[in-house]
């Protein structure tokens, strides 16, 4: 063990990690290195989740009192938009799979890369180029369409539209680039003896992710050229007063944004398997169930948008199909859950602080999940639809779901990712801010919504929403700090935190075989391939302060 | 008192009052829901913290082996959430068709919104800004929007429905409790889409504050005011308030305050005095004659308004001269 252990750290001597074997910013952005691709996406996507923020809080502090306090309607409008679109196209859908999965994934699969270098080095670019695009329409006179662009309204709005649009269609090319160096990276670069059915469930749900961004980003895309085309001729597809159907947009639109939110949801259990199991040193229960759960999400999701517009005219037999197929995908995400339950009966379960995002990740998830079933029923959604309701439901979903889950992904792989341990205390503080932060800033809404609060509203007149909006924005606050805090945390660690093992959770899938930081091309060999979730031959190594294989296996792994 | 059945009459935690038929009928299943959320998440909440702290780390203890895989349990955490799903969706659904599916012979009340007003206009002609409803009788709206897509949301009544431009929905309800119910547009219109808001007012059977004393007595205003009392009554009904301010400040549309008479610049050029024809054309025909510096937002009013209504409104815009 000792000799395999100098070995590696002779290795490590001789050959820089990936952050440090090039220098200057070329290296960085022509760099084809899927790690420091993901680095950059990181970095990119952390700045637009800050922006997107800052308008969350603009807002959440406008409504502390009933009236004018800074900002006026339109001020108001720009700043729902602005806060909706950057978090959505900027921040959340490229999230997990641009910046945690392309670091890990070919990690993951012992590879070198993934199979398109260029072509991911061309979404990152598409990326900035969309995002510059958003720059525009800030510096233009914003945007007040809500993200959701609803015609007839976003044909004859006065703010920078067109603008707005091209960004989201170009961050959508990004998407579709990223999706298919996936999907052909998991087809042909698994190592063999890694099956489909003995991949690591974060690579399945990667995989059933990138299914949706290849089908159904291209409808986004068509859908927003169409607007822009309506808006430059007016040619009357959308909008009525030239003959078009508003209606129909909302089809098109939702035909994507559905999907989309499985986009967002579908990295994230994907994260959460891998946690739960890792941090309870236990196989993860019902492996196909949630592989083949990943993939029934991602096809249903296809056929449930009908669900945003119950109360938009639709035809009754169309509200009834949808109410169905909603339902139905709410069973996977049920079994889901269950399974990770399952999972930590009789682990061994540490509380490290990505099993405490995986917690309060179910926690969250759950009350985002259980909420959907009353706006799945067509007679209670016919109430609750646009109001405060939908609000609490989807912040529960996006960001109880996606963004806790994306963060215990960062501080699970950051050891790998930058070499450095972070402070454990102070992350788990910082998460537990966060946690009860997040809760008393959405929870209000669920009565709120309830007693018939609309959205999108600057102004409220009803003396008893008061309180609930006044709770939400201390709640707000309260998240803010947390999430500020997460980032003190962890840019403490680049500076002083302690050098990470290669192993520091004794976790069993093939990105942890590398050094931490890896070196440029991953592994000196191909790691022999294991059972992603056995523990068994894993032991606490205090030499080098993490885990490593008991087994021959090490011995092929290494020199 | 967070899950107390919602009663008539007053709010509860999750509720504003009951006051159409249909009401309860949300209400109930939103509790069901909401039961069987509650015990799930409990649930599953209490096993995972059991799980938690029975099993945390210990140092050098290895868990014991257990399966990984259950047919037994993974069928039954399968069914129950199912079965549960499916009287969700089928009770959901049938409540949907009678919300969707008005009654024939119901009281009719036609409802126009624009940016940002409702307009209610009943049988016989009249409008008002504010919804006016008999209690106990089936009333339906027939909606149609001027401009962008509304959404008509009484929260009391547990209804929406979107109001779309070019097109006709309906909703319909029977209220069963008097009193002043908020009206919310619930589909982000805009600037002021926040401010579109007024109220339903439900008006007992009979007695002085009966729907037919109301109807009666609201809609003969224009020949029991004076002329220019009518006008201002017509400007508010109107919504020409919403674009148009009396006090100098401009906002869509031009101020009204000192226009009488003056010489207006038009967007192509030419100058026209502000005086009766004027008025008439810039209420029927608004994009003949655009005035310099604004958007030709202005609705028509062609069809909708009264000559009666337009006379007294000329009465009103006379008066506010300096
Ligand atoms: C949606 C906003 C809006 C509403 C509602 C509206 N107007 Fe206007 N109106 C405008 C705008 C904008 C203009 C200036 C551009 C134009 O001439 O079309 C205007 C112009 C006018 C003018 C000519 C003004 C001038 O100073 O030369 C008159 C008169 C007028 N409106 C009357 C009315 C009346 C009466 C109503 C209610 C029955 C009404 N408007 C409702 C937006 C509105
Ligand atoms: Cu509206």
């Amino acid at each position: 063990m000792s000799t395999t252990h100098t070995q590696t750290a002779v290795a490590t001597a001789a050959e820089p990690d990936y952050l440090s074997c090039s220098k200057g910013w070329k290296s960085w952005l022509l760099t084809l290195d899927h790690k420091r691709i993901g680095v950059m996406y990181l970095i990119a996507i952390s700045a637009s989740f800050f922006l997107g923020g800052l308008f969350a809080l603009a807002l959440r502090l406008e409504l502390f009192h009933p009236g004018k306090d800074f900002v006026d309607g339109d001020g108001y409008n720009q700043l729902f938009t602005l806060h909706g679109a950057v978090m959505v196209f900027l921040f959340i859908i490229p999230g997990i799979p641009a910046a945690l999965g392309n670091f890990v994934l070919p990690l993951m699969l012992g590879a070198k890369d993934v199979a398109f270098p260029r072509m991911n080095l061309a979404s990152f670019w598409l990326w900035l180029f969309g995002a510059i695009f958003f720059v525009f329409v800030l510096a233009s006179g914003g945007l007040d369409t809500g993200w959701t662009f609803y015609t007839p309204y976003s044909v004859e709005a006065q703010t920078a539209v067109i603008f707005a649009a091209t960004g989201a269609f170009i961050l959508g090319f990004s998407s579709i680039f990223t999706g298919i160096n996936f999907i052909v990276t998991i087809h042909k670069m698994r190592p063999a003896g890694m099956t489909w059915f003995r991949m690591p469930l974060f690579l399945w749900g990667m995989y059933a992710t990138a299914i949706i961004q290849v089908l159904a980003t291209p409808v986004l895309g068509i859908t927003l050229l169409l607007l822009i085309f309506e808006r430059v001729t007016g040619a009357g597809i959308f909008d009525p007063h030239n003959g078009g159907d508003p209606i129909l947009f909302q089809h098109f639109f939702w035909f994507y944004s559905h999907p989309a939110v499985y986009i967002m949801i579908l990295p994230a259990m994907a994260i959460v398997s891998e946690l739960v199991s890792v941090f309870s040193r236990k196989p993860i229960f019902g492996y196909k169930m949630i592989a083949y759960s990943s993939v029934a999400i991602a096809l249903l999701g296809f056929l449930v948008w009908g669900h945003h517009m119950f109360t938009s005219g639709q035809s009754k037999l169309a509200g009834a199909i949808f109410s169905a197929l909603t339902f139905s995908v709410s069973i996977p995400s049920a079994i889901k859950v269950f399974n990770w339950l399952a999972t930590l009966y009789k682990g061994s379960i540490s509380l490290a602080t990505p099993m405490l995002y995986a917690l309060a990740f179910i926690f969250l998830f759950l009350i985002g999940g259980l909420t959907g079933l009353f706006l799945g029923t067509l007679s209670t959604d016919v109430h609750l639809h646009d109001t405060y309701f939908i609000v609490a439901h989807f912040h529960y979903v996006m960001v109880g779901g996606t963004l806790f889950a994306f963060l215990g992904g960062l501080h699970y792989w950051w050891p790998k990712m930058f070499g450095r341990m972070y402070s454990a205390r102070g992350s788990a503080i910082a998460c537990l801010v966060s946690f009860v932060g997040f809760n008393v800033a959405f929870f209000p809404m669920f009565p709120l919504g309830a007693k018939g609060m609309p959205r999108r509203y600057w102004y409220y007149l009803e003396e008893d929403f008061i309180s609930y909006h006044q709770l939400a924005t201390v709640g707000t606050v309260l998240l803010g700090c947390g999430l500020l805090g997460i980032v003190v945390v962890l840019l403490k660690s680049l500076k002083n935190g302690e050098r990470a093992p290669a192993n520091p959770w004794g976790a069993a899938t093939m990105e942890w075989e590398a050094a931490s930081p890896p070196i440029h091309h991953n592994f000196h060999h191909t790691p022999a391939v294991h059972d992603p979730y056995d523990f068994g031959d894993l032991r606490f190594d205090p030499a080098q302060g993490g885990y490593a294989r008991t087994s021959n296996a090490t011995a092929t792994a290494t020199h | 008192m967070m899950l107390t059945l919602a009663q008539a009459g007053e709010g509860t935690f999750w509720f504003p009052a009951q006051a159409a038929e249909n009401a309860a009928k949300v209400d109930d299943l939103f509790y069901f829901v909401l039961y069987v959320s509650v015990f799930f998440f409990l649930l599953i909440m209490t096993i995972l913290s059991i799980f938690v702290i029975r099993y945390r780390r210990r140092e050098g203890v290895e868990p014991e082996k257990s399966p990984s895989h259950n047919t037994v349990l993974e069928i039954v955490w399968s069914v129950i959430p199912t079965a549960l799903v499916v009287y969700m969706f089928y009770t959901g659904f049938t409540g949907y068709l009678e919300k969707r599916t008005p009654p024939t012979g119901a009281y009719e009340i036609g409802v126009t919104a624009q940016k940002w007003s409702w307009n209610f206009t009943y049988p016989n002609g009249h409008t008002t800004n504010v919804l006016h409803v008999p209690v106990g009788v089936e009333t339906q709206m027939v909606m149609t929007s001027e401009d962008v897509i509304h959404s008509f949301f009484v929260p009391a009544f547990r209804e929406k429905m979107d109001v779309l431009p070019g097109r006709y929905t309906k909703a319909w309800f029977t209220p069963t409790l008097v009193g002043t119910y908020d009206l919310f547009c619930a589909e982000y219109c805009g600037t002021a889409h926040s401010e579109m808001i007024t109220k339903v007012v439900v008006h007992p059977q009979d007695g002085p504050d009966s729907f037919e004393n109301w109807l009666r007595e609201d809609s003969d205003f224009l020949t029991k005011l004076s002329p220019v009392e009518g006008g201002k009554k017509v400007y508010q009904l109107r919504g020409c308030g919403q674009c148009h301010s009396l006090d100098g400040t401009s906002g869509n549309g031009p101020s009204f305050k000192g226009a009488w008479g003056t010489e207006r610049t038009l967007a192509d050029g030419p100058k026209v005095v502000f005086d009766e024809n004027y008025v008439r054309e810039s209420i029927l025909m608004p994009k003949a004659k655009v005035l310099a510096g604004y958007e030709p937002v202005m609705p028509t009013f062609q069809g909708r308004i009264k000559d009666e209504e337009i006379t007294a409104l000329i009465a009103f815009l006379k008066s506010l001269q300096q």
